[in-house]
């Protein structure tokens, strides 16, 4: 009989934000179409290591498992990316998961990802109507414009394309492609476009857009494959505009 | 005057609905969610959100939308708000467009309309495969609008244990516990509203997302919060087979005419493109001519069963059956269903737009939930109000495709004022409860952690979870028959035994996911055996409750409401009856056309 196929997958672990980090090694019964959040699961069933220590079910961040909710960024052989949707049979083994690095820690694999959402309230992110009582159907949209602006509604906040970007870290508070791409879905709505000019002025200053190095990790980085670069070179320019402008008026 | 306060619990369709109505009315809001609110489960809606706009010309109406949720639910549902709900639901469409939805668009830049399940026409609005996800980022934003301007205070990472409820029965606040310190606390409120959605994880696997426990609904349930026609659960007909999860393939891809079969012969093992026309067997367009592959979901699900375990004919002797799109053009498909056609292609490895997918049916919806009266979603808690997919009020025995987040936003749009009004009319706020009813709830909390921290027992939760979602999957969902639900409910009990032995394996009061869960679990068992007695009581088959043993509706005997009490520590079924005044119950088929 042949012998049970194994998976190694090694974690990083790390009991707080202030505690040391240790690396452990598990070894779990490999099944067919097997993803990294099912590894996890194994080891809380049976947390164990591969050494046959005793440890800690492993804390991580996960809901809908169908790489649309955006929890369970991490690095899975040091690359961002969706633990639901990275399967066993296509990563290298020992697999190597660990937390994603721009984002302080929580424990284990879970990191607080709050600056995003407030990202999201800098730039405001949002159509601002009137209320939500009755006041008839929206403005018309041109089918062209629904294509363009859908995929950049997609965002799922994963946190993914500022992980990877060299322009995110210690000595900046760079707010990043996704929140950039959202400003540029904001303000090519009719509503949204309305308050186009206050959206870009939150883009400018410390932070903003102008800290984008282009680098051009982010678009790889990104799951649900929405044109980043395109985003920050769009609202770059528009960005630009408003400042020549506004210069020009004096 | 005294300034009230409203506390919204959950933060998917409906809570977000609720909390932005409430901001509206000027009133502070403090709304708990146990994600982000930007994670929560409506991203994972798919098709699209129903409204008789008549877009198409077709002649639909109001009142078509009506009679189709209420057929469609086999007469169990309340009329009156259901019919009210068909009436706001242009409306919704309206509001949500003018959020600014990317809904898909006609050349003329009105909104595109689809057709769905157990209707004739084309009334489903919708923003590619991802409509759920679309509705609820619009109105995230709308909060985190509200929240900028200091109306909202969101407590994300924080999840519910159990209402603070005083001495004269009347609801004063929340015992809530936050995830990363473990801390519990309380919070008071003058009114709450219950935004908790399903509870898919009772049976293990499902389309349902990991937060779906229906533990908030089962706490408040032995908090005295009675619990409606548990027993009717949706099973959808067409997911992903996954260890993890069961992943939705929308009734969209029907709705964009994709169709269901099997090869007529269990022999054939051809690839399914070489399988020629005359020797596939389209069962639901041959046993459902009229409605074929947009029968209602638990038609189809029945069908897909009878299929694979009947007539033995599941693709390759699995229980499999074929949803084939690949009849259609490409442009269409990346254009209306991307969505879906990714998830299949990134978790099954194949491209479904060259290849037929392989579905089966699997646990995703509850039409029960937390009892709420036909007016204004208030329960039968003074100062306790529910709405979304956690209530039972809108579709019966049985929900309609795309008539979930409409009902979401309907019911949120409702209990937010309720909750407003109601917190103003009171004599005395929650200000006037003294601080003993609080600190005695915080203190039971706190106990029960530190019991489930300290014990020391041989039990793993992850390992009773699997054991009761196998119980529930096999004998509580489809087909049900007395004895295996007897079977069932003992088992359910075993394993409440059983998990009075848990060990968590972390003793850490840091983030501690394994001691959430483990109280979950117990809270899970409850709301197991709601659904089980429900299911065993009901002597009938209606709509997604279905007993071989008693195949037909019984209307005589069965056309009312379970509603499940907690009495003495014991679940108590009572019945009250349905609101039947606007249309009269008929037979229910879909052969034919209604």
């Amino acid at each position: 009989m042949a012998e049970t196929k194994q998976v190694i997958v090694s974690v990083k672990r790390q009991a707080g934000p202030k505690e040391g980090a240790r690396w452990e090694e598990f070894s779990l019964r490999w099944r067919p179409s097997m993803n990294v959040i099912i590894c996890l699961r194994d080891i809380a069933e049976n947390p164990v290591t591969r050494g046959g220590q005793k440890t800690t079910p492993i804390s991580y961040d996960s809901n809908c498992l169908e790489e649309i909710c955006g929890s369970c960024a991490m690095l899975i052989n040091g690359r961002a990316r969706m633990a639901c949707s990275a399967l066993v049979d296509q990563l290298e083994q020992p697999i190597r998961i660990a937390p994603m690095s721009k984002f302080p820690l929580v424990r284990d694999l879970a990191v607080d990802r709050q600056f995003m959402f407030e990202s999201l309230k800098r730039v405001k992110a949002w159509i601002p109507i009137d209320g939500t009582y009755n006041l008839g159907e929206g403005p018309r949209v041109s089918p062209e414009i629904q294509e363009k602006g859908y995929p950049l509604s997609n965002c799922i906040s994963c946190g993914n394309c500022l992980e990877v970007c060299p322009q995110v870290n210690e000595h900046n508070q760079f707010v990043g492609a996704a929140i950039i791409s959202q400003v540029r879905l904001f303000n090519m709505h009719p509503t949204g476009a309305m308050n186009k000019s206050e959206r870009l002025a939150a883009l400018m200053g410390p932070g903003g857009i102008q800290e984008c190095a282009n680098a051009q990790n982010c678009v790889h980085a990104c799951p649900k494959g929405i044109p980043l670069t395109e985003s920050i070179a769009e609202v770059n320019r528009d960005a630009w505009k408003q400042a020549l402008l506004g210069w020009l008026a004096g | 005057m005294r300034q009230p306060k409203i506390i919204v619990v959950g933060g998917g369709l409906a809570g977000l609905m609720t909390t932005i109505r409430v901001a509206e009315a000027g009133i502070p809001v403090d709304l708990f969610s146990i994600v982000p609110v930007k994670r929560s489960h409506s991203v994972c809606a798919q098709g699209g959100i129903n409204a008789a706009k008549n877009q198409k010309g077709e002649g639909d109406t109001v009142d078509k939308h009506f009679d189709d949720t209420i057929y469609g639910g086999d007469f169990l549902a309340n009329q009156p708000l259901v019919k009210r709900m068909c009436e706001a639901a242009p409306g919704i469409i309206d509001l949500l467009d003018r959020m600014g939805v990317m809904f898909n668009r006609t050349p003329e830049g009105l909104l595109d309309y689809r057709r769905f399940g157990g209707t004739l026409y084309h009334r489903t609005a919708f923003a590619g495969a991802t409509t759920g996800q679309q509705l609820l980022y619009a109105l995230d934003e709308q909060v985190r609008r509200h929240e900028s301007e200091g109306k909202v205070k969101k407590f994300e990472g924080a999840t519910f244990l159990s209402a603070v409820i005083d001495k004269g029965g009347v609801c004063r606040g929340i015992c809530a516990m936050d995830l990363r310190s473990m801390e519990v606390k309380t919070y008071a409120a003058d009114a709450l509203v219950f935004a908790t959605g399903g509870n898919g994880a009772i049976f293990g696997r499902s389309t349902n997302s990991v937060v779906c426990t229906g533990s908030s609904q089962a706490a408040l349930f032995q908090q005295g919060v009675d619990y409606a026609n548990g027993e009717f659960i949706q099973v959808h007909p067409t997911a992903i087979p996954g260890e993890d999860k069961l992943r939705l393939m929308s009734e969209s891809a029907r709705g964009e005419g994709g169709r269901v079969w099997v090869p007529r012969s269990p022999a054939d093992k051809r690839a399914p493109r070489s399988i020629p026309e005359a020797q596939r067997f389209y069962f639901l367009e041959e046993w459902y001519p009229k409605y074929g592959n947009l029968v209602p979901r638990d038609i189809a699900t029945r069908a897909i069963h009878r299929i694979v375990y009947q007539e033995k004919l599941g693709i390759d002797g699995q229980p499999a059956v074929y949803l084939d799109v690949t009849h259609i053009p490409r442009e269409t498909l990346d254009r209306k269903l991307e969505g879906i056609l990714e998830i299949y292609e990134k978790f099954c490895g194949v491209d479904p737009r060259v290849e037929p997918m392989k579905v089966f049916p699997a646990m995703h919806y509850t039409m029960g939930g937390i009892w709420v009266n036909a007016e204004d979603q208030a329960t039968n808690v003074p100062g306790i109000y529910a709405a979304g997919e956690c209530e039972y009020q809108y579709h019966g025995a049985n929900r309609l495709g795309a008539n979930s987040l409409v009902s979401c936003i309907f019911g949120g749009g409702i209990a937010g004022p309720a909750a407003v009004k109601y917190a103003k009319n009171l004599e005395k706020g929650a200000e006037s409860t003294p601080s003993a009813v609080f600190d005695a709830e915080r203190k039971r909390q706190e106990e029960k952690n530190q019991k489930l921290i300290s014990q020391d027992g041989s039990e793993n939760p992850i390992t009773l979870w699997r054991e009761l979602g196998d119980v529930m999957t096999e004998h509580v969902t489809v087909t049900r028959i007395n004895k295996n639900l007897e079977m069932a409910d003992a088992k359910i009990r075993v394993l409440q035994e059983r998990s009075k032995k848990i060990n968590l394996s972390d003793r850490a009061k840091w983030s501690n996911q394994t001691l959430n869960f483990a109280r979950e679990l117990e809270n899970m068992m409850v709301l197991a055996r709601v659904i089980t007695l429900g299911a065993l009581a009901r002597n009938e088959s209606r709509g997604a409750h279905y007993k071989p043993d008693f195949p037909e509706r019984d209307d005589a005997n069965w056309l009312k409401t379970t509603r499940a009490k907690w009495v003495n520590n014991d679940i108590q079924l009572t019945y009250e009856p349905v609101d039947i005044s606007l249309i009269k119950p008929r037979p229910r088929r879909y052969d034919a056309a209604k």
